[in-house]
């Protein structure tokens, strides 16, 4: 019984946010569409995405709402079939990278000392090596990769930018009297990190989350546009490689190239939009005025 | 001084970092395609550099790893890369040296650019709390950096090259001309950088907007800015040499920490335009399995970015006298 009011006390609580934050709450709408279509990914797509039965280089038209490619494939159900594979790079690469994030950040200002030393080393290595360039010569090496090694290699190189700022934000909670006192009752670390320090930090670790799962996105789908992903899978980064192989944009087939680039645009751009709504919650002072607070601001 | 040892110790060992993890890559990935390679050059190139390649590779050496390390680290301070596959029998350090100009010239001067467009404009914008620019900035930039940047070179190829044709397509120049000191070919060099430039700039800017902005609403709301307002300051004074002074100098290190990504982003643009810079040459040497080259330019965007970081830091420590007293 009091599960169900924490829940219900928890949904009321999103829910006003999401009301008064209109940019989480587009970006919302848009993920929950994503994650529909991932789901059930046959309700959205007409045709087959793989048959290549259509009329070669068809423009727009009733049945196919974006044209065909070159190969006679239908563009909308490409673009609806595709969606599956950056969801779950994003969401994958999103939690490990969280996961290691944290590990990381807080075990480094929770112990402090020689530790925190070397892991702060650690994280500001990895943060300035050029994460790209390492990508390219990774997969280079394992020739295509797969989903696996793509989670991977993106992990490896995505979780130093979270764990450098939820270090910060957990030295300044490291010496507070509640956390203290916790420490003072005889408290395991495990207790004292996992109960009292990580919940105010909450919307910080959400932030992080999206921040990696954004990074995630873009980064897989310019490895697959380059040709350096499988290119046998039904992705949009793949798609792109085949319309540029193809020359989409100049024998009159834009549609192709673009379809898949504003698809990732928008998973991108939802991430973005709920990723600064919690940096606002995190940073109070970063939230929007009012018009008349803004005028009282100025004078 | 304290400060700038640190950081030079700080470079000295990423670079290190970055030279073990470029040793040990082939090495781990499991059937090494470089023994492919190698294969080919037998009998075609001097047994000298050939050596140097079995040593980066780890192929055919019976010498220990440690060994073949110290020869590894010895051979990359001499800039001894070996031999390029695709523009045999030219090496490496000459193949790069003809891409760098290019890049130098693209990615260096656009992310300078952007960097001193977007601090200042973030600025602004913290400055008007609510006004136009305020409310929408973020927003659009929110938006913006979530593209992909390859994507918006595809869309401004489409737009302005093929549809408008107001721009040349691709590469750095018009393969009729040639390369000369001369006006003709300057102007023509401009031309082509002004979509690929664009694009870099379009997709880093936001970055700095916002950092900037953030940083700036901070700080108006520190103490010494209300006291500078009190004493009758012109608001154009608060405004660059108080409150601008002082939100710079996290962007500094934002600068560093996010010079990464855009370079990454300038390797797909220069991809994309075919532009025949660093980026470019790196992914056609991934296509030609030219295992040479690739590491070598990994190991030159390496040290390009860490040399950008020291310089961010020197910038800190002169602008910034607390972290030269520490």
């Amino acid at each position: 019984m009091k599960a169900l009011h924490q829940l219900k006390k928890a949904l009321s609580g999103s829910w006003k946010f999401l009301r008064r934050d209109k940019k989480a709450l587009v970006g919302s709408i848009i993920l929950f569409v994503l994650l529909l279509i991932t789901a059930f990914p046959t309700w959205f797509t007409p045709d087959d995405p793989a048959a290549e039965i259509y009329t070669p280089g068809a423009g727009l038209s009733w049945s196919h709402i974006l044209g065909t490619t070159s190969f006679g494939q239908d563009v909308f159900s490409q673009v609806m079939a595709g969606t599956r594979q950056s969801v779950m790079i994003a969401l994958v690469v999103g939690f490990f990278c969280t996961l290691l994030s944290v590990a990381v950040g807080v075990t480094a200002a929770y112990k402090g000392g020689i530790i925190d030393d070397v892991l702060s080393l650690l994280t500001d290595v990895i943060l300035v090596i050029p994460t790209f360039p390492l990508i390219i010569v990774l997969a280079a090496y394992a020739k295509s990769a797969g989903f696996w090694l793509m989670v991977f290699v993106l992990v490896a190189t995505g979780w130093s930018y979270g764990a450098r700022q939820l270090r910060v934000q957990a030295l300044s909670l490291r010496n507070r009297d509640y956390l203290l006192a916790a420490k003072a009752r005889g408290e395991s670390s495990w207790y004292v990190i996992v109960v009292e320090l990580l919940p105010p930090m909450t919307s910080l670790i959400v932030a992080n989350f999206l921040g990696a799962a954004l990074y995630a996105v873009l980064a897989e789908s310019a490895l697959q546009f380059v040709g350096l992903g499988n290119i046998n899978t039904e992705s949009w980064g793949t798609m792109l490689y085949w319309a540029q192989n193809n020359e989409a944009l100049a024998t009159g087939l834009p549609l192709w190239a673009l379809a898949p680039g504003v698809a990732i645009a928008v998973l991108g751009s939802a991430l973005a939009l709920l990723n600064y709504a919690f940096d606002e919650i995190a940073n109070p002072a970063l939230r929007p005025v009012s018009g008349r607070k803004a005028r009282k601001v100025r004078s | 001084m304290k400060f700038l040892i640190r950081r030079l110790g700080f470079l000295l060992v990423a670079l290190w970092a970055a030279l073990t993890i470029n040793f040990f890559i082939p090495r781990l990935m499991p059937g090494n395609p470089a023994e492919a390679m190698m294969a080919k050059f037998h009998g075609h190139v001097n047994p000298s550099a050939i050596k140097a390649l079995e040593v980066a590779f780890g192929v055919n050496t019976h010498a220990s790893l440690l060994s073949e390390y110290f020869s590894y680290l010895n051979n990359t301070v001499h800039l001894n890369f070996g031999v390029s596959v695709s523009y045999f029998p030219l090496p490496v350090t000459s193949v790069i040296s003809k891409a760098l100009p290019w890049s130098l010239g693209l990615v260096g001067l656009t992310t300078i650019l952007g960097f001193i467009l977007g601090t200042g404009i973030g600025a602004l914008a913290a400055w008007r709390r609510g006004g136009v620019l305020d409310s929408v900035l973020p927003p659009t930039f929110i938006v913006v950096s979530a593209f992909p940047y390859f994507w918006v070179g595809l869309l401004s190829i489409w737009l302005f090259s093929l549809t408008l044709n107001w721009f040349p397509l691709l590469g750095a120049y018009n393969e009729t001309s040639t390369p000369a000191w001369n006006w003709p070919f300057i102007a023509d060099v401009l031309w082509h950088a002004v979509l690929p430039a664009s694009t870099i700039l379009i997709t880093s800017i936001g970055g700095w907007i916002l950092t900037m902005r953030n940083n700036m609403i901070t700080v108006v709301a520190e103490d010494y800015v209300k006291m500078a307002r009190a004493k009758g300051l012109s608001p154009k004074r608060i405004l660059w040499q108080y409150a601008g002074r002082n939100a710079l100098l996290p962007n500094l290190t934002g600068f560093a920490m996010s010079l990464g990504f855009v370079i990454s982003g300038a390797i797909l643009v220069e991809y994309v335009y075919n532009y025949p810079g660093v980026g470019f040459m790196l992914l056609q040497a991934v296509e030609n399995e030219d295992y040479p080259l690739m590491q070598a330019l990994f190991l030159l965007i390496t040290v390009a970015v860490l040399v950008a970081i020291f310089i961010s830091d020197i910038a800190t420590a002169t602008l910034d006298p607390r972290t030269r007293s520490r």
